[in-house]
């Protein structure tokens, strides 16, 4: 008895130890996380009200922060946000549902790989917004060549990385597999296919960074709502805390976006280390 | 009973030709392998790099065809992979999305075995290799030693009359080996499988085989088979210290190291 109690009476207090040490940590790990964020925002609070700049062009975090909150409350930037997310994701989606089983197949077949690259990697290398001109031109200023911008500029990253993902598959998987005796069709979508997940979604992080970025910059140029038209609409009438809610709501729509795909990442490969 | 049948095989590779720039030449990888495997044998193939094992290999799984000769399995030629014959190869080649049960079911699923056997084959073979409880696993979670398990557990879960290993126990730390090494004798005296082993690990090639087979290099030749007289490795716990295993051991590593191979293995 007395040798089994000594060692449960040792445990003990390490336990409650390595608890509060625990909860220690956390704190650690949250002020570490948060501490030059705060101290930014404080920065963005101060600088305008020590009139270390001047207050017309940056307002302080405060006032910025009161006409976002008017803006939510009117409805108005939710109207904004609407419209480029629905932008965005459409283009995004669309991209995605072409652009994948075009690069499996690209990827898949040799012959493909090798005439089509010298084209792909010009239209990769090509910025997307040098084309905006050309979308605008022969789609108008509407829905359309909003959503086309996006399409496009969502289709290289994800297309060149599933082509790349395919050719790359660990060919010693595709030896066990066929040394199994299994179809084509099957080593396709039973080892290429899973084999490949992990690139194509870097591809799409890569794509869901740049639908924003182009959308956004083809709203200020035009558009009659969005987030990049309500920013450029607020500078031109002189309404900057208004503008500064409007960049801060897409930070915010980035993150989201950024957030969203990290997430459905991790699940679709939680089985790499 | 006569079960793998080499006769007269050779294989020959274009290479690029380091002389002639842009030019290709014949490079033979092997040549005139003549020799049987016997039904339920265990039998091992040791040599210098460039001996064709790789090469045997291939052709063995149907993956690619002899240049001259032909391999036959029950007397029929080999002409493509099939599932009469399990591979286990040294980096484990496990599908890292696919837990341990998965992996072992993707083997089963290609037999076309059907779906309601499934998990009690896998639960068995993976108790054969001793990792019942690990089924649920990701190849990632496992160490070597418990992918090769697995790798091992997959290939002879659809029931192949043929086991065939590639270096398998070359990538793991020693201690691991030796286990594996008695585990698999342990797994072929309980399954009966014929067992083509292939390494270039001396003492695993005379602990394992009933016979050696002595490979040369450059091309790839089969120098000398050596009958390995042992039959209680398993009840022997030092049987490396057996007179009889130092001799078979001395054997295959003078034919290894005479003069014409000096330099074949740096």
């Amino acid at each position: 008895m007395v040798t089994l109690n000594k060692p449960t009476q040792i445990e003990e207090p390490n336990k409650r130890h390595r608890a509060s040490g625990k909860s220690l940590s956390i704190i650690i790990k949250a002020f570490k996380k948060s501490i030059v964020l705060i101290l930014f925002v404080l920065l963005w609070e101060l600088a305008p009200q020590l009139d270390f700049v001047d207050k017309t062009f940056l307002p302080p975090f405060s006032e910025v922060i009161l006409a976002w909150w008017d803006l939510f409350i009117t409805g108005e930037i939710w109207r904004h946000f609407e419209a480029s997310i629905l932008r965005s994701l459409f283009g995004f989606a669309l991209a995605l549902v072409i652009a994948i089983p075009l690069g499996l197949l690209i990827g898949w077949y040799p012959l493909a790989r090798e005439l089509l690259t010298p084209i792909l990697e010009l239209f990769r290398n090509t910025a997307a917004l040098a084309l905006l001109p050309v979308f605008i031109l022969l789609l108008g200023i509407g829905e359309v060549s909003k959503i086309s911008i996006v399409l496009y500029a969502c289709t290289w990253p994800v297309l060149l990385n599933t082509i790349s993902a395919v050719k790359n598959v660990d060919p010693l998987l595709i030896k066990s597999a066929r040394s199994m005796n299994i179809s084509s069709f099957k080593l396709f979508y039973k080892v290429i296919l899973p084999a490949s997940v992990p690139t194509i979604f870097t591809g799409i992080r890569m794509a869901g960074t740049g639908a924003i970025l182009v959308l956004i910059a083809a709203e200020m140029i035009g558009a009659k709502a969005g987030l990049g038209y309500f920013i450029t609409y607020s500078q031109y009438n002189f309404l900057i805390a208004e503008m500064y809610a409007g960049i801060i709501t897409i930070a915010l729509l980035g993150l989201l976006i950024n957030y969203g795909l990290s997430g459905a990442e991790r699940y679709f490969s939680r089985w790499k280390q | 009973m006569e079960k793998i049948k080499f006769e007269k095989v050779s294989k020959n590779f274009l290479v690029r030709d380091e002389n002639k720039k842009g030019a290709q030449r014949e490079f033979t990888a092997i040549q005139g392998i003549d020799f049987s495997v016997k039904e339920g044998e265990f039998i091992t193939l040791v040599g210098p790099s460039g001996c064709g094992k790789s090469t045997l290999l291939d052709l063995l799984t149907g993956l690619t065809s002899p240049t001259k000769g032909r391999i036959l399995i029950d007397g029929r030629e080999i002409n493509g992979p099939g599932l009469d014959r399990g591979i286990v190869f040294q980096q484990y080649a496990l599908f890292p999305w696919k837990t341990a049960r998965g992996n072992i079911e993707f083997g089963l699923e290609a037999k076309g075995i059907p779906k309601k056997e499934w998990q009690e084959r896998t639960d068995y073979y993976l108790d054969l290799v001793g990792l019942k409880n690990y089924s649920d696993r990701y190849p990632h979670e496992l160490s070597g030693g418990m992918k090769q398990r697995v790798a091992i557990a997959r290939s002879l879960a659809f029931n192949p009359d043929v086991l065939l290993m590639d270096e398998p126990f070359a990538a793991l730390d020693a201690q691991t080996r030796e286990t594996l090494q008695t585990e698999l004798l342990r797994i072929w005296k309980k399954t009966g499988k014929t067992i083509i082993f292939i390494t270039h690990g001396i003492d695993e090639a005379v602990y394992l085989g009933e016979r050696v087979v002595v490979l040369s290099a450059n091309p790839g030749t089969v120098k000398k088979i050596i009958d390995i007289p042992l039959n209680n490795r398993l009840a022997d716990a030092d049987i490396k210290s057996n007179p009889a295993f130092v001799k078979a051991r001395h054997e295959v590593w003078s034919l290894l190291h005479e003069p014409e191979y000096q330099g074949a293995h740096i």
